[in-house]
């Protein structure tokens, strides 16, 4: 693999890093690792928990435990909107080994929860009370808790349990709930409806238009780990009950926010809660803060005993939310040349009243591509439903899904090459905000992409190529996810005369997070990879770092320049008269072979041993905050790419198999060629799942997920899974962290559209309503 | 109840609801093996018994008393870690590792599987004696492994590296 | 799930001494599909009675054709050399389904009995009539892409989900029964029964009713035969609709025919009426075509699975053709 390759080439690679500057202005420097060959960088460095991951060592949440431990199973209801009138737990009570039934009867009393991207401290999914009434608001809200001794126990009183309902009307079926769609107060902190122009008089006038309507159903992560946690509420001294302190052990990607909302949910002390997730078995979104984590801390309080709750598959369904449906309108009005006078994408999306995420669909319209006149907004139809919540490139993996199809079909009807078309529209400036971008090389990526990708062989008229029963057809579509720094990073750096430990709240669910830190730590420290230790999910290390949004490696890259010029600046306070170092200021410094220089001075040095041993230390430890994200109000920050697709359609069946997926990606500097591959082939795997199979079955009538089950719910498997091959540009972004963006969710973007552009090609027949199954080829 | 579980013969008196999974990860602490669906739906509960990979999830454990299990924790042998072990690591066979034993699991039943003759469901003629391996051999075998983070390829060149020389070898034989 | 009790046995009068002293027993094979529906609480036996130790052998019976113990793993059938070379379709109709790990423990005569995986019966929250008759069917308004176009009543509409099944139906298999009574055979076509008003009732295995072995009749013509299965996903899936065939041709003639059909019936589907059609005429598209016909003017569509009548037509007559193609080149297919 030639991108492999370009990771490990480079010029001759300077020996130090210098302290990173003020990237994130317009006059700011580069961070210096953001230049090529720059040791450690792009080396293609296997997993540092890989080991721990092949040998069964690596523990999970729901794998630790406690002594007097007792298994929790839950209750869900089966209306969408009424009252519980009764509930008759007398078998499970007299059953073996039961311990503890709550229901909101008994259920300590719990304040209502911080709602995610609504409240500064909000990790929750809702803000509905948990068991605190006697309200149901979805099919399968938890309406019962067990503990028992053991889990086989447990689960058999549970199902032991008769709840009786008064059931009220419900708004289930989304056709109905989509008459009565609102226009939301906010899309991700920003307005719901976005105007460059008059779109709709552009588009009436337009000589070439395209206005079709796509749909896109329910999705569930599906992390291969079902959440599950294990937890104690563990006294500090025997005569000290009321400073207790709530351990737990649980599958997150937001330690710090998780302890934040379960502080006020208990109305304790934040200091009184402590969340580890070294390990958790994928994300996607899904793992934040739901019911479950709340409602096993109560029992645990209630019983006054240790607690594991793992919830099965079924209960992630009834639990955890998904990506909402959307039903969406791209119209594009072109000129002669394909040029773009009115782009308007809009639609709806199913949400709550009890949560803050209108699927933000528009996102990567937004950015795109330079039309005169542009129209985005999205409405929301409320429903007695789980709340939706984010699921990988929340907007764009769906959202690109639409404009990417109608980009397609624009280009068939004015018989231009798909790419042809996407290039003439390539924006100088960010279409909707007006700001630069502060890298942006798509039209680059889609040049090599389609190079190695052998897109001229495609036949611009579809059904041409068969082989067999197969049609075959090839179709791309642009990827894109923003570039994204949340504020409340920060890192401590612990060092000693044996290397460095760096510690932060940050995750790491298989994105390569801790190997990617440790190379980058490596670098920055000049360190040995084997020098460094890098610690993360536990709230007890420094600063807050959400995984998700595609942050983390932003985030937590510039909390760690923030604590190496702490570091430095400590040493250099430390090295007295004595050091070639002295009286120098950290910006005449570099980090080099274990130690610090002078910025091109090779004969000016000190280990960091040996400073450490001058000032009779043991260790220096030091912890800053991240700068703050300026660099996002001064520039249009975003990933992007071109994914392409050759797919075969049986001709018979309508089945649909995918023979080759390419990404050709512009994200920045790639750090760890090895991880990152995995990164975007992940993502695009899942993109295929989008594409062909994927969606969670809400009955209409009832709001009840029909298909609960890793059986009944398809994700891609092995065999409907081609080689997946992709490449970078790798040129570094000069306002960010290293040059590097996150990569973990633009591998899904494009992907749907893609398949469905490639469908299109191969047999004709363009499918507007995901997921392609082979009826709608029939 | 006994079961000899990598190597070691073990005792324990379980409920009868106790699957082979939770007998693993709750009486024996092995939590190697993983609980991704309990529905028989994902394969992260893969394990060998006398060298046949099943699902544990949806085997009682009290059905499979007497017999040899091996489970993730006893591929590596005397500290040394299989082939397939080390090339997932090489190959980045995985990314949050939560499927992963099953997959290792899967891989090693599955080359015995190759190698006694047995065929698939992309086999194209199920009548010869020898079978040929391939790609499609292989992820069609490992399909009842399921990898939400989507390391299907490096999982594939993985097992290919490992193991399929190996079973390249046996066709020639 | 709720607590039971837990017995072994060596043989099937064990099996069924053991059934006849014990409320609600049920027999365990492989637990593939029990205890899932046990988790479930669709299943409640008080007693599990388990059968994996009864024979499990594959042997040749004087007719030149084979019986296989009810005990034998679906892997050790597909696997089986006589069974790949002379029964093809059968290898395949097992291969096509699940996974390995699954059929490295499921038995045959556990697959015969698996239940159908409708959404509706899988839940008990929803309607179903399969579970409580008379309750009603959430499926026929809800949710069926999975469900069945033909042998449907009013009452349940739901597939029987089994691959191997539908081969065994090609292949006029005699299932074997032991019970308290005794022995008795029944073709696998008169095994498993329609819904009708009584969809609980699946098969016409009699209380304490034990299968004890499947016997494959002689049948030269299957060894050009073949299972071809559609789903929505490449592997590891319930079929959308599957077919198993096989032709043989006096000249230009179809001299005999063996047809089923999987994922729309509510039973192993054989395809009496397109057989027929077939059987004596000339092997012309317009035979195949009249053939197909036949078979699905019973068939009665939902908006939800309305697509596998032409999905089945197709499958049904591309299959059927390249039968004939085979036969006209005669050698191995």
């Amino acid at each position: 693999m030639s991108a492999l390759d370009k990771g490990r080439s480079g010029d001759r690679q300077p020996s130090g890093v210098a302290l990173a500057g003020d990237y994130w202005r317009p006059e700011g420097r580069l961070d210096p690792l953001s230049e090529k060959g720059r040791i450690g960088i792009g080396a293609p460095l296997s997993r540092v928990d890989g080991a721990e991951k092949v040998t069964g060592g690596a523990r999970f949440a729901g794998e630790f435990t406690f002594d007097g431990m007792v298994y929790a199973a839950l209750v869900y209801s089966a209306i969408a909107n009424g009252r519980i009138l009764a509930i008759d737990q007398r078998e499970a009570e007299a059953m073996d080994g039961v311990v503890l039934v709550m229901t909101h009867e008994n259920a300590p009393r719990l304040n209502t929860p911080p709602v995610f991207l609504r409240s500064p401290n909000g990790a929750a999914g809702d803000d509905h009370p948990i068991m605190q009434t006697d309200r149901v608001h979805w099919n399968g809200q938890p309406v019962a808790l067990v503990l028992a001794e053991t889990q086989e126990q447990a689960d058999a009183a549970a199902e032991s349990i008769r709840v009786d309902y008064a059931a009220e009307p419900a708004m289930t079926d989304f056709e109905l709930a989509r008459t009565h769609a609102r226009q939301p107060d906010n899309v991700l902190g920003g307005p719901a409806e976005i105007t460059v122009g008059n779109a709709d008089e552009a588009f009436a006038s337009a000589p070439h238009r395209i206005d079709a309507i796509y749909t896109t159903p329910r999705h569930n992560h599906n992390a291969i780990e079902p959440h599950a946690l294990t937890l104690a509420w563990v006294k500090a001294g025997e005569n000290d009950g009321e400073d207790e302190t709530l351990r737990i052990h649980d599958a997150s990607q937001c330690v710090d926010l998780a302890v934040a909302s379960l502080a006020e949910v208990f109305g304790i002390d934040a200091a009184q809660i402590h969340v580890t997730s070294p390990f958790v078995g994928g994300g996607f979104g899904g793992k934040a803060l739901w019911q479950h984590q709340i409602l096993a801390a109560a029992a645990a309080k209630l019983a006054d005993r240790p607690v594991r709750l793992a919830l099965s598959r079924k209960g992630v369904y009834r639990v955890v939310g998904g990506r909402a449906c959307t039903e969406q309108r791209v119209a594009l009005g072109a000129d002669e040349n394909g040029r773009l006078q009115a782009l308007i994408h809009s639609g709806v999306a199913a949400m709550t009243r009890h949560n803050n995420l209108p699927e933000p669909f528009f996102q990567a319209t937004k950015c795109l591509y330079a039309a005169d006149h542009i129209r985005l907004s999205i409405d929301v139809a409320d429903m007695h439903m789980l709340a939706n919540t984010f699921m990988r490139a929340p907007g764009e993996s769906v959202g690109t899904f639409a404009l990417e199809s109608a980009l397609d079909e624009l280009a068939d009807r004015l018989g231009m090459d798909p790419l042809e078309l996407r290039a003439r529209n390539e924006p100088e400036r960010d279409p909707t905000s007006g700001l630069a971008f502060s890298s942006r090389h798509l039209l680059e990526a889609a040049r090599s992409g389609a190079e190695r990708f052998g897109w001229s062989e495609r036949s611009a008229t579809p059904g041409r190529r068969r082989e067999g029963e197969w049609q075959i057809g090839m179709g791309c579509a642009t990827a894109t996810y923003p570039y994204m720094r949340m504020p409340g990073a920060a890192a401590r750096i612990t060092l000693t005369p044996d290397g460095a430990t760096v510690g932060i709240a940050a995750h790491e669910m298989g994105m390569g997070t801790a190997t990617v830190q440790t190379q980058v730590a490596a670098a920055r420290l000049g360190l040995p990879v084997e020098k460094i230790a890098f610690h993360y999910g536990d709230s007890h290390l420094a600063g807050s770092v959400l995984a998700g949004g595609s942050q983390q490696t932003a985030a937590i890259g510039g909390a760690v320049i923030a604590a190496q010029r702490a570091l430095v600046a400590e040493l250099l306070a430390l090295v007295g008269q004595g050091s070639p170092l002295s009286g120098l200021s950290p910006d005449e410094i570099e980090c080099r072979n274990e130690g610090l220089g002078v910025l091109g001075d090779d004969s000016r040095f000190e280990t960091y041993a040996q400073i450490l041993a001058r000032a009779q230390r043991s260790e220096l430890s030091v912890e800053a905050d991240a700068a703050g994200s300026e660099e996002l109000a001064n520039w249009s920050m975003h990933s992007f790419g071109t994914i392409f697709c050759e797919a075969g359609v049986n001709s018979v069946t309508g089945e649909i198999r995918l023979r080759r997926l390419l990404g050709s990606f512009d994200c920045g500097r790639i750090l760890n060629p090895k991880t990152a591959t995995s990164q975007f082939r992940g993502g695009m795997i899942m993109g295929l799942g989008l594409a062909l199979m994927e969606e969670t079955l809400f009955d209409p009538r009832s709001g009840r997920v029909m298909n609960p089950s890793l059986a009944d719910y398809h994700v891609p498997v092995q065999m409907d899974v081609p080689e997946v091959e992709v490449m970078w540009t790798d040129i570094p972004d000069p306002h960010t962290p290293m040059g590097a963006h996150g990569i973990g969710e633009i591998g899904i973007t494009g992907v749907g559209a893609a398949v469905a552009n490639a469908v299109y090609n191969a047999c004709g027949k363009r499918v507007r309503d995901l997921p392609i199954t082979l009826d709608k080829l029939l | 109840m006994q079961w000899t579980i990598n190597g070691q013969v073990r005792e324990a008196e379980v409920d009868f609801r106790t699957s082979l999974l939770d007998l693993l990860r709750e009486q024996f602490q092995l939590s190697g093996t993983k609980k991704g669906c309990n529905q028989g739906a994902c394969g992260a509960c893969t394990v060998l018994v006398d060298g046949e990979r099943i699902n544990a999830c949806l085997a009682l454990a009290v059905q499979y008393q007497g017999r040899e299990i091996t489970t993730v924790e006893g591929l590596a042998e005397r500290g040394t870690l299989h082939p397939v072990q080390t090339a997932f690591i090489e190959h980045d066979g995985f990314q949050c590792g939560y499927c992963t034993p099953g997959q290792l699991c899967s891989a090693v039943g599955m080359a015995g599987e190759f190698e006694r003759g047995l065929p698939s469901a992309v086999t194209q003629d199920l009548a010869a004696a020898d079978l040929e391996w391939s790609r499609d051999e292989l992820r069609e075998r490992m399909s009842g492994n399921l990898c939400r983070c989507g390391a299907y390829n490096g999982i594939a060149d993985a097992i290919t590296a490992a193991l399929g020389r190996e079973l390249g070898e046996e066709l020639t034989r | 799930m709720r607590a039971f009790d837990y017995h072994q046995v060596a043989d099937s009068e064990q099996a069924i001494e053991q059934a006849v002293r014990s409320r609600q027993a049920k027999y365990l094979g492989g637990g593939t599909n029990l205890v899932d529906l046990m988790r479930e609480t669709v299943e409640r036996p008080q007693t599990l009675i388990d059968v994996t130790r009864l024979s499990r052998d594959i042997d040749e019976t004087a007719e030149d054709g084979l019986i296989i113990g009810a005990a034998a793993t679906n892997a050790a059938l597909a696997g089986d050399a006589r069974i790949r070379s002379r029964y093809p379709l059968l290898s395949r109709a097992i291969l096509s389904g699940a996974s390995a790990q699954i059929r490295n423990m499921a038995t045959v005569g556990g697959n015969l009995l698996q239940r159908t995986r409708c959404a509706y019966f899988y839940d008990v929250a929803t309607r179903c009539n399969k579970r409580e008759p008379g309750a009603g069917c959430d499926a026929l308004e809800g949710f069926h892409r999975y469900h069945a176009i033909l042998g449907t009543s009013s009452s349940c509409i739901a597939t029987h989900p089994s691959d191997m099944a539908v081969a065994l139906a090609a292949l006029d298999a005699r299932i074997h029964l032991r019970g308290p009574e005794g022995e008795r055979q029944l073709a696998i076509t008169e095994f498993h029964r329609e819904p009708g008003e009584r969809p609980d009732l699946e098969t016409e295995l009699q209380p304490e009713e034990l299968i004890v072995a499947v016997e494959l009749p002689p049948l030269p013509m299957a060894v050009r035969s073949e299972y071809r299965k559609v789903r929505d996903r490449a592997s590891y899936a319930f079929a959308l609709v599957s077919v198993a065939s096989m032709v043989e041709l006096d000249g230009e003639t179809i001299q005999n025919v063996r047809l089923s059909l999987g994922g729309v019936g509510t039973k192993p589907w054989r395809a009496w009426r397109a057989e027929a059609a077939l059987r004596g005429q000339p092997a012309t598209e317009a035979t195949l075509a009249a053939a197909v016909d036949a078979e699905l003017a019973a068939a009665r569509p939902l908006p939800g699975n309305a697509f596998k009548l032409e999905l089945v037509r197709r499958l049904m007559i591309a299959e059927l053709s390249q039968r004939l193609s085979d036969a006209r080149n005669g050698g191995d297919a």
